[in-house]
C-alpha cells in the first residue's frame, strides 16, 4: 500500500454508475480477498443503500473527503461480510422455530440428537474464516486510517490547532496567525493537520461528513489529518459529552475554493481583537452557544501553554510535547 | 452536625421532581399501610427479610429489579420525549441540568440496579436446585450481599429529592467527574452507591463460585452441569477478577474528591486516561457478567421447550470458557478515538472480533436445539426466538463497532447506543424475562399467566424495533449521544418515531405488571402441583414447587447429564421413603442491621457528615463480630418434621 493519501479528485467512483454484481463473480472476488472484493461488495452495497434509505440524509454514507469516504466504505465491507452468517442465522431461528412447532408433527424429531461433527466444524469454521477475512481488513485499514497519519498530497498541509472549552471549540491557524470560535474553515483538496487539546473537561472533535473523530484532552496533543474535496459547509461537533453547555458545542466547518479561504483569512484579519493572553483568559472561562469570533492576531504561545498548563510548577514541558513530531499522541509531563 | 446537608437541597422548585417524589412516597404509603393493614409484618420480617434461603433472596432480588426497571424504564421515557420535543425553537421540558442526571441515573440504574440484580436473582434461584444443594455455601453472606444492593438502591433513589444525582454519564469519566467540573454530591451518590452494591456482586462472586465448585449432588461432574450453571460459574469467575477493579478505580476517584489527591485529575500529574482504561477493564467483563447467565438461561429454555437435549453441550461449555478469557483483552475497544495508535488499536479490534466466534457458535447450537425438535411456544421460548433475531443484529453491529475505522464515525453517536440496548434487551432483558417465566413456578408454586406473558413479548419487540432501529439511523445521521437539544431538522422525525417505541415498550410493561398481578390473583387456577411444568431436564424440576426450605427431602445421585430427564424417561423417578436429619442454617436479622449500617456509612460520605460514617463502620464490624461469635447459626431438622412435610399434600 502506499504511504498515506492520493488527493481525491472528480466523483465518488461508487456513484450511480456501474451494474451490481452478479452473485457468481462475487463468490469469485470473496476468494481472492483483494481489493476487488470491496470494490465488488460496496458497488452492490452503494448502489441499494440509496433506495433502501430513501431520502433520508445520512451523512456518513454521504462523505465528502476520502478519510471518510474509505471510513465509509469498511463500514459496508464489514456489514457485508457480517450479513453473510447473520442473514443465514435469522431466517434459521425463524424457519426451525415454526417448522419444528409442536403442531407440525410430519417434521422429524430426534429427542435424543445433540451431537454432530459436521454442523461443528461449521458453525466453528465459518465464523472464524468471516473474522480472519475481518481481521486482515482491519488490520489494513486500522493503519491506513491512524487519524496521526498524514495524508499525501501535492498540496501544502494546513496546520490547524484546535482547543476545547468550556463549552466552546477555538481553533488556532498558527501560519496565519488568526483564530477563530465555532467556527472552521479550509481549503478544498488540502490536507489538514489538526492538532488537538483540551482547556478543560474532555471533548471528541467531529466532523462527521469529513471523517475520523478524536478526544480532546488536556494535556496531551491529539493529531488528525483530514482532507476534503467537496467545497460545501459541513456540521461538526464535539461527540463527547462534557457537561452543562455539551449540546452547544457545535460549529460548522466550511470547505472552500483556495480564493475562497483567502478571502476568509483576510476577514479574519480586520477583527479588532487580538487573542492576548489576557483575551484568552476571558474566552476561557465557561460560556454557553457562543457566536463565532475572529480574532486577527493570536499569542504564538499560546497553544503550548494550553498544553503544559496543567503541568506542576518547575517542571518543564519538552520541546516534543510541545510540538510533537511523532505520530500519535504525545504525552505531557 | 449535617455537614453540607440542609433544607435547601431539596429540590422544592422542581415539580417533575417533587412530582416524581410525591408518586414514590403515595407508593410507599400505600404498600407500607396494605402491609399493616393485613398484618404481613412479622410474616415479611420472618420469612423474607432476615431470610438466608436462597430461593426467597432470588426473589427478593428479582422484585428490587423489577421495581428498579420501572424506574429507569421513567428515565427512558422522559429522554425519548425531550428529545422528539426539544429541536429547534422549543427546549422541551427538561433544562440541561436536569436532563444531564437522567442519562447518568438511566445508566446506572439500568447496569447496577436492573441487570445485576436481574441475573443475580436468577442464579439465587435456579442454581442451587441444579446442582442438588440444599442452599448456597455461605446463606448469611448472601443476605449481606442483598442488603447492600439494596442500600444502592435506597441511596440512587435519594438522590432524587435529597441533593441531585451525577450529571457526568453512567461512566463518570474524570477530569469532568472531579471536583473541579463536578462539585456537587451527584457522583458521591454515584460513587458509593455503586461502591457499596458493587462489594454485594463481589460478595456474591464468592459465594456462587464456591457454591458451584463444593456443593454439587454427589457424582455431578463439572460437565455434567446444566449449561446454566457452567454459564454461573464462567460468570462468578468474571465477578471475582473484574469488580475489583471497579471497586479500586472508584475509590481513587473518592481520593481525589475527598482528600484532594491526583489519580486522575488534569493538574499534578494526574491522568484521566487511566481512569477510563481501569473503568472499562471492569466494565467490558461485565457486559459478559450479565450476559452469560442469560445464555444459560437461554440454553435451558430451548432445551426444554424443544424437547430436545441441548446441541453441543461441549462446544457450548468451551465457547463460555473462552468468552470469559477473551472478556478481559477487549476494553479498549470502548475508546479507539482516545489515540492509542494504529498497532494497539488494531489488536484490540481484532481481540473483540474473536469474541463473536464463541458468541455465534452458541447462537448455532441454541437453532440446532431447535433443529429436529418439537417446539412449544410458551412465553418463555417466545422470548427465546425474539432474542435469537435481535441479537444477531445487535451482535453484528457490536463487531461492526469493534473495526477502528468504523468506529472513527460511530464512536459516541446513537449507533453506539442502537448496538448496546440491542444487545442489552435484546439478550439481557428478553432473557431475564424468560428466566423468570421459566422459573417462576418453582419459586412461587404457580405459573405466570400465558396469554397476557404473550402479549407483552409481542409489545416488547414491536417496541424494543420502533424505538430502537431509528437510532441506528440517526448514528449514520451524525448525532451524537446526551444532546438535550438540537438543530437538524433531519434527526427530529427519527426521534419522533423512537420516543413512539418507547410508548409501545410502556405498554409492554404495564402489560407486564398486569400478568403478574392478575397471576396472583388466579394463582390456585394457575398451581402447579406437579413440580415439573414445563417437563424439564435438570434437578430443580425435581422437587416440589416451591420446594420446601431444604430443597431435597434427599439429595440426588448423579450419573451423567440430564439424570433427571432420563429418570423420567425410564420411569424410575422415586419418592424418598425414609428421612434423615436436614442440617440447615438459620435465619438472621444481621443481613438487615449490616444493610442499615452500610447505609448510614454511605450516606454520611456523600454529605460528608462524619460521625455517621464513623457509627456506620464501627456498627457493621460489631454486627459482623456478634455474628461471627454467635454459636447458634445453625440446626437440624429432624427427620419427624422432614416426613410431615414430604407427605402432606402441598
Amino acid at each position: 500500500m502506499v504511504l498515506g493519501y492520493e488527493p481525491f479528485h472528480g466523483r465518488c467512483p461508487f456513484a450511480g454508475s456501474g451494474s451490481v454484481m452478479p452473485l457468481r463473480g462475487l463468490m469469485k472476488e470473496l476468494l481472492d480477498m483483494g481489493r476487488k472484493l470491496r470494490a465488488g461488495l460496496l458497488k452492490t452495497a452503494a448502489l441499494c443503500l440509496p433506495v433502501l434509505l430513501g431520502g433520508c440524509k445520512m451523512v456518513l454514507l454521504d462523505p465528502k473527503g476520502q478519510i471518510g469516504l474509505d471510513e465509509r466504505n469498511l463500514i459496508l465491507l464489514a456489514l457485508g461480510l457480517m450479513l453473510l452468517v447473520v442473514l443465514p442465522v435469522i431466517f434459521m431461528a425463524l424457519f426451525f422455530a415454526w417448522h419444528y412447532r409442536e403442531s407440525n408433527t410430519k417434521a422429524t424429531y430426534m429427542p435424543d440428537w445433540g451431537h454432530s461433527n459436521k454442523i461443528e466444524a461449521v458453525v466453528w469454521g465459518v465464523p472464524i474464516i468471516i473474522i480472519c477475512i475481518l481481521g486482515y481488513v482491519t488490520w489494513k485499514t486500522t493503519h491506513q486510517l491512524e487519524p496521526s497519519r498524514p495524508i499525501a498530497s501535492k498540496n501544502k498541509t494546513l496546520d490547524v490547532e484546535v482547543v476545547s472549552l468550556d463549552w466552546k471549540w477555538l481553533f488556532i491557524y498558527p501560519k496565519q496567525n488568526i483564530a477563530v470560535v465555532n467556527q472552521l474553515a479550509f481549503p478544498v483538496n488540502t490536507p489538514v493537520r489538526f492538532d488537538i487539546t483540551s482547556a478543560t473537561v474532555m471533548n471528541s472533535f467531529f466532523i462527521p461528513q469529513i471523517g475520523s473523530q478524536i478526544y480532546a484532552m488536556a494535556g496531551m496533543d491529539s493529531k488528525l489529518h483530514l482532507i476534503s474535496d467537496k467545497v460545501g459547509t459541513y456540521f461538526g461537533l464535539s461527540s463527547d459529552f462534557s457537561g452543562k453547555g455539551f449540546y452547544g458545542m457545535h460549529f460548522k466547518a466550511k470547505v472552500m475554493t483556495d480564493a475562497g479561504f483567502a478571502a476568509w483569512v483576510a476577514n479574519a484579519k480586520k477583527a479588532p481583537t487580538q487573542l492576548t493572553k489576557a483575551n484568552y483568559e476571558l474566552l476561557a472561562k465557561p460560556s454557553e452557544n457562543n457566536p463565532v469570533q475572529f480574532y486577527s492576531g493570536v499569542d504564538p504561545d499560546l497553544f503550548g501553554n494550553i498544553l503544559s498548563q496543567y503541568l506542576k510548577p518547575g517542571m518543564k514541558p519538552t520541546k516534543a510535547a510541545v510540538k510533537p513530531s511523532a505520530p500519535g499522541v504525545a504525552h505531557v509531563g | 452536625m449535617l455537614g453540607k446537608l440542609s433544607l435547601s437541597v431539596i429540590p422544592f422548585d422542581n415539580p417533575i421532581i417533587m412530582g416524581a417524589v410525591a408518586f414514590m412516597a403515595i407508593c410507599a404509603i400505600a404498600i407500607v399501610g396494605s402491609i399493616t393493614y393485613y398484618g404481613k409484618w412479622k410474616w415479611l420480617w420472618t420469612e423474607y427479610l432476615t431470610s438466608v434461603d436462597h430461593k426467597k433472596i432470588g426473589i427478593m432480588y428479582l422484585a428490587l429489579a423489577l421495581v428498579m426497571l420501572v424506574r429507569g424504564f421513567t428515565d427512558a421515557i422522559m429522554m425519548r420525549s425531550q428529545q422528539a420535543l426539544s429541536f429547534g425553537p422549543n427546549h422541551g421540558y427538561l433544562p440541561p441540568h436536569h436532563f444531564d442526571q437522567i442519562f447518568s441515573a438511566h445508566g446506572a440504574i439500568m447496569i447496577f440496579f436492573v441487570a445485576m440484580p436481574l441475573v443475580v436473582g436468577l442464579m439465587n434461584i435456579a442454581v442451587p436446585l441444579q446442582i442438588g444443594a440444599r442452599d448456597v455455601a455461605f446463606p448469611f453472606m448472601n443476605s449481606v450481599s442483598l442488603w447492600l444492593t439494596v442500600v444502592g438502591v435506597v441511596l440512587i433513589n435519594l438522590s432524587l429529592f435529597i441533593g441531585e444525582f451525577a450529571k457526568v454519564g453512567w461512566t463518570a469519566y474524570p477530569p469532568l467527574s472531579e471536583l473541579a467540573y463536578s462539585p456537587g454530591v451527584g457522583v458521591d451518590y454515584y460513587l458509593w452507591s455503586v461502591q457499596i452494591a458493587g462489594i454485594g456482586s463481589l460478595l456474591t462472586g464468592v459465594n456462587f463460585f464456591v457454591t458451584i465448585m463444593k456443593m454439587r449432588a454427589p457424582g455431578m461432574k463439572l460437565m455434567d452441569m446444566p449449561i446454566f450453571c457452567w454459564n454461573a460459574l464462567c460468570t462468578n469467575m468474571l465477578i471475582l477478577a473484574a469488580f475489583p477493579i471497579l471497586t479500586v478505580t472508584f475509590a481513587l476517584l473518592a481520593l481525589d474528591r475527598y482528600l484532594g489527591m491526583h489519580f486522575f485529575t488534569n493538574s499534578a500529574g494526574g491522568e484521566p486516561m487511566l481512569y477510563v482504561n481501569l473503568y472499562w477493564a471492569w466494565g467490558h467483563p461485565e457486559v459478559y457478567i450479565l450476559i452469560l447467565p442469560i445464555f444459560g438461561v437461554y440454553s435451558e429454555v430451548t432445551q426444554t421447550f424443544s424437547g430436545k437435549k441441548i446441541f453441543g453441550y461441549t462446544s457450548m461449555v468451551w465457547a463460555t470458557v473462552a468468552i470469559t478469557v477473551l472478556s478481559f483483552i477487549v476494553w479498549l475497544h470502548h475508546f479507539f478515538t482516545m489515540g492509542a495508535g494504529a498497532d494497539v488499536n488494531t489488536f484490540f479490534g481484532i481481540s473483540t472480533m474473536i469474541i463473536a466466534v464463541p458468541t455465534g457458535v452458541k447462537m448455532f447450537n441454541w437453532l440446532f436445539t431447535m433443529y429436529r425438535g418439537r417446539i412449544r411456544f410458551t412465553t418463555p421460548m417466545m422470548w427465546t426466538v425474539a432474542f435469537l433475531v435481535t441479537f444477531s443484529i445487535g451482535g453484528m453491529t457490536g463487531v461492526l463497532l469493534a473495526v477502528p475505522g468504523a468506529d472513527f464515525l460511530l464512536h459516541n453517536s446513537l449507533f453506539l447506543i442502537a448496538h448496546f440496548h440491542n444487545v442489552i434487551i435484546g439478550g439481557v432483558v428478553f432473557g431475564s424475562f424468560a428466566g423468570i417465566t421459566y422459573w417462576w413456578p418453582k419459586a412461587m408454586g404457580f405459573k405466570l399467566h400465558e396469554g397476557l406473558g404473550k402479549i407483552a413479548v409481542w409489545l416488547w419487540v414491536i417496541g424494543f424495533y420502533v424505538a430502537f432501529m431509528p437510532l441506528y439511523v440517526l448514528g449514520f445521521e451524525g448525532m451524537t449521544r446526551r444532546l438535550d437539544h438540537y438543530d437538524n431538522p433531519a434527526w427530529h422525525p427519527w426521534l419522533i418515531v423512537a420516543a413512539v417505541g418507547s410508548f409501545i415498550i410502556l405498554l409492554a410493561v404495564i402489560t407486564q405488571v398486569l400478568q403478574i398481578v392478575h397471576s396472583f390473583r388466579i394463582r390456585d387456577q394457575l398451581r402447579d402441583v406437579t413440580g415439573d411444568p414445563w417437563n424439564g431436564r435438570s434437578l430443580e424440576w425435581a422437587t416440589t414447587s416451591p420446594p420446601p426450605f431444604y430443597n431435597f427431602a434427599e439429595i440426588p445421585e448423579i450419573h451423567g447429564r440430564d439424570t433427571f430427564w432420563e429418570a423420567k424417561k425410564q420411569g424410575k423417578v422415586k419418592k424418598p421413603s425414609a428421612f434423615h436429619d436436614i442440617h440447615m442454617p438459620r435465619n438472621t436479622g444481621a443481613g438487615v442491621v449490616v444493610g442499615g449500617f452500610s447505609f448510614l456509612f454511605g450516606f454520611g460520605l456523600i454529605w460528608h457528615i462524619w460521625w455517621m460514617v464513623a457509627l456506620g463502620v464501627l456498627g457493621i464490624i460489631v454486627t459482623l463480630w456478634v455474628r461471627a461469635a454467635n454459636d447458634n447459626k445453625d440446626y437440624y431438622v429432624p427427620a419427624a418434621e422432614v416426613a410431615q412435610i414430604e407427605q402432606s399434600p402441598s
